[in-house]
């Protein structure tokens, strides 16, 4: 048997400062949010031409009086993504940038992917993503509330805000980009995540009801070790499916599949040291969960 | 939990077969499968256009209120009110009347037969709501009024949109309202959007004036642009002919003048109408105005009579077409505004397709080969259980019909990963009760009971993620949300049914083995 709780505090200091110093990274530094939530124009490009490289592009969008726009490779040699920040949404933008285009850097690139969104579509879209993030911590704080005791909501919903703070937190370190996808990789993290602590709770029920002499600081301990082996191997498989994708899946699935990633590995991590710890110093005992029996 | 009857043992089977069937029925041409559904491709997977069109009801609101004034001004002069002051300013409707009659005209703002409410009957609810401050009338929309405007401009625009559309013959267009400003567009397969782009984008409000040197017309002049931007021309407002007279419009090549043209032919009232007109007007300009702009200004030789004229006007064959095609399709109720648009080139489509099936099958592997090493003969029955389970997936998006994205083969793929979960939880479940319990069968059924509440907990919550996501998410997310949610209910089934049939039989016959699992 392993002892966890051997490492309650060290680890909930190291969470305590990741969580502070995502904070503070989401406040200071921010996200790096894509056009769909900031607006603007997103074209994938293809060349077909060895000769233009990322500083061609660069040079030949900078002549175009675009405002602020960003070009960078995007997979392999003859891909790449440019960003535009301007919010025009004439219904003609992208035709002239590619005739300017042709003008240029010559004829042989084609348009794989544009997207084009305008300022009132993606505020909307934020509002939803963060109402859809809300929503379901919500929603998850009731359902656990009702399936088990306050105690175990509150102590899932941190171990949950922990999972999804320090992944965005991740996300501004690394300037990653946060679009539509994203939101949905936080999303199934929150349930994923959930997943998780609730196997753990499910058993540290049990063994509440079972054992009236063991403190919850000890049962707890016992309760991970006996769904460890589980907690393990569904870790394992989900992530062999996600660096599956991570690999294999092609550039546009990249950041999402990244995002579960993280995910997962917090999200197994809190179920241990922050769901559990919260059911200690919440003093959780058989009494809990017999008033619940008796109702 | 582990007694399996022989009907049941058939039934379950005979399910699976089902789903098998349904779900290679995807791989077949559709003419000689059983089964005609199909797993739509996404715009993503496709490739096609996706375009969200805002109707801007701006001009519809200020025209509504030109129309109200006039039903008011037609009114207080009837009944010999002295009025003033009546204008339109910030959408308002604003006059005054003398003191005597302020109850009067209120009594016309409110009555539910008047012109002025048109569908008091149908929504209890007048047009505007009237502010009185003294003698002052201020006249506003009211929120039954404004609602009116947009769902009639809305219906409008959709049909013309569809015409338009349709008229340029794009593969199965899907066009849907969003709120009630707005209009979907999906154009699978199209990945060039600007065409459809540019019709779109324009009214169409096609109109027959005069030009004019006298500016104090009876029906009063603007001063309007020609469309190669070369010059202006006073021309009356009066409309001899819009585009709602138009019964047909085609390019045509102008023999004489090796010209491109578009040749329109009027309806009953429209060839009457400008048979009038052109022979009132020999030796004038006749002024063909396209949503403010002179498309062309000829000067009038001859009667028309015959209601069939020509467009001429600096065209290319494709701008007449094009014309032609808008003045077919007739004229927008409002201006449309393009403010999302998402394409994808049909090559990245199908290389995401390839780089999503390539990642399922190589997720699919690893996992399956993890499961096999972890647990042996047990691995198997998961690792079965699981390709049932990919068949199942598959086949309820197919039977449902349901689109797939990319983000959607992303939730397939991770439900390869997250389904082993169930089975994870019972073998390891088992295995605890083993090491107490000697007899396997009692091991084995209790290991499947007390399990139970951990996996329906965990499922439930990834399903209220799945859902939200569904309920808030726009496009290909949506396509996600669905793969896992319905990936949540086909693993328990194929959990509970086939794993535990697979299961049962397995440790009926091995009971006396020792180390089971």
């Amino acid at each position: 048997m392993i002892n966890f709780n051997k490492f309650y505090k060290l680890f909930n200091l190291i969470s305590l400062s990741l969580v502070i110093i995502s904070i503070l990274l989401l406040f200071f530094k921010g996200l790096n949010f894509g056009v769909d939530f900031k607006g603007g124009t997103l074209i994938e490009l293809r060349a077909n031409d060895k000769k233009i490289n990322v500083t061609t592009l660069r040079y030949a969008f900078g002549n175009m009086t675009l405002g602020d726009f960003n070009v960078k490779k995007f997979g392999n040699e003859s891909d790449f993504l440019i960003k535009i920040e301007k919010k025009d949404t004439s219904a003609n933008a992208i035709e002239i940038i590619k005739k300017e285009l042709t003008s240029s850097i010559g004829g042989s690139f084609n348009f794989r992917r544009v997207e084009n969104v305008g300022p009132k579509v993606s505020a909307e879209l934020l509002k939803s993503g963060v109402i859809a993030i809300a929503l379901s911590l919500a929603a998850m704080l009731f359902y656990i509330w009702i399936r088990f005791e306050w105690q175990f909501s509150l102590g899932a919903i941190l171990a949950l805000f922990h999972d999804v703070i320090i992944t965005l937190g991740l996300f501004s370190l690394f300037n990653l980009e946060i679009n539509l996808s994203i939101v949905a990789a936080v999303l199934t993290i929150v349930g994923y995540s959930m997943n998780d602590t609730v196997v753990i709770y499910d058993r540290v029920r049990e063994n509440l009801r079972k054992f009236s002499d063991i403190k919850i600081f000890e049962l707890t301990n016992i309760s991970i070790n006996e769904t460890l082996s589980r907690t393990i191997i569904t870790s394992v498989t989900t992530l062999l499916a996600l660096v599956s994708i991570y690999l294999f899946g092609g550039e546009i699935l990249k950041g999402f599949s990244l995002a579960m990633i993280m995910g997962v590995v917090f999200g197994t991590y809190s179920s241990i040291y922050i769901a559990n710890p919260i059911l200690v110093k919440l003093r959780v005992s058989q009494k809990t969960i017999l008033k619940e029996d008796t109702q | 939990m582990l007694y399996f009857s022989k009907l049941r043992i058939i039934l379950v089977s005979l399910v699976t077969l089902f789903f098998i069937f349904i779900a290679a029925s995807n791989f077949q041409d559709s003419e000689d499968s059983l089964i005609s559904k199909k797993i739509n491709l996404g715009l993503d997977l496709q490739g096609g256009s996706y375009l969200l069109l805002e109707i801007d009801n701006g001009p519809v609101e200020i025209q509504k209120l030109q129309n109200t004034i006039t039903v008011i001004r037609n009114f207080l002069k009837d009944k010999k009110i002295n009025f003033s002051d009546l204008r339109i300013e910030n959408k308002k409707i604003i006059f005054k009347v003398p003191k005597n009659s302020v109850e009067l005209v209120e009594t016309f703002l409110l009555d539910k037969e008047s012109e002025i409410n048109p569908y008091y009957n149908q929504y209890k609810s007048h047009q505007f709501d009237a502010v009185i401050q003294g003698d002052k009338f201020i006249l506003t929309f009211s929120k039954y009024g404004l609602i009116e405007i947009k769902t009639s401009s809305q219906d409008q625009a959709l049909e013309i949109v569809r015409r338009r559309v349709d008229e340029v013959g794009t593969n199965e267009p899907n066009i849907l309202k969003r709120g009630n400003n707005r209009i979907l567009v999906e154009l699978p397969g199209l990945d060039d959007p600007m065409r459809i782009k540019s019709l779109l984008g324009k009214t169409a409000n096609l109109t027959f004036r005069f030009v004019t040197q006298n500016s104090n017309d009876t029906f009063g002049t603007e001063m309007l642009q020609f469309e190669d931007g070369s010059n202006e021309a006073m021309v009356s407002k009066r409309i001899i002919l819009n585009g709602e007279n138009l019964l047909d419009a085609q390019p045509q090549m102008n023999n004489q003048t090796n010209e491109t043209v578009v040749s329109f032919t009027l309806d009953r009232v429209g060839a009457k109408r400008f048979g009038k007109a052109t022979s009132n007007g020999i030796g004038k300009q006749l002024a063909i105005v396209l949503d403010g702009k002179i498309v062309s200004a000829p000067v009038i030789r001859d009667t028309i009579a015959s209601g069939n004229g020509q467009i001429s006007g600096n065209f290319t064959f494709q701008s007449a077409t094009d014309l032609a095609l808008l003045l077919r399709s007739g004229a927008l109720p409002a201006p449309l505004n393009i403010i999302e648009e998402r394409t994808v080139g049909p090559d990245l489509g199908q290389d995401s397709i390839n780089a999503g099936v390539i990642a399922l099958i190589i997720g699919f592997l690893l996992v399956i080969i993890f499961m096999f090493f972890k647990y042996k003969i047990f691995g198997l029955i998961a690792n079965v259980t699981l390709l049932v389970n990919l068949f199942f997936l598959v086949g309820i998006l197919t039977l449902f019909e349901a689109t797939l994205t990319l983000p959607g083969i992303a939730g397939i793929i991770l439900t390869v990963g997250m389904a082993v979960d169930a089975n994870v939880l019972i073998f390891e479940r088992i295995k605890e009760e083993c090491k107490k319990e000697k007899n396997n069968i009692i091991a084995f059924d209790a290991g499947y009971v007390k399990s139970k509440t951990a996996i329906i907990d965990a499922n439930i919550t990834t399903l209220i993620a799945a859902i939200i996501l569904f309920l808030m998410g726009s496009g290909p997310v949506k396509g996600f949300s669905v793969t896992l949610a319905v990936g949540i209910f086909t693993t328990l089934f194929s959990v509970y049914f086939i794993a535990r049939m697979l299961t049962s039989l397995y440790v009926v016959r091995n009971k006396d083995k020792e180390k089971l699992i």
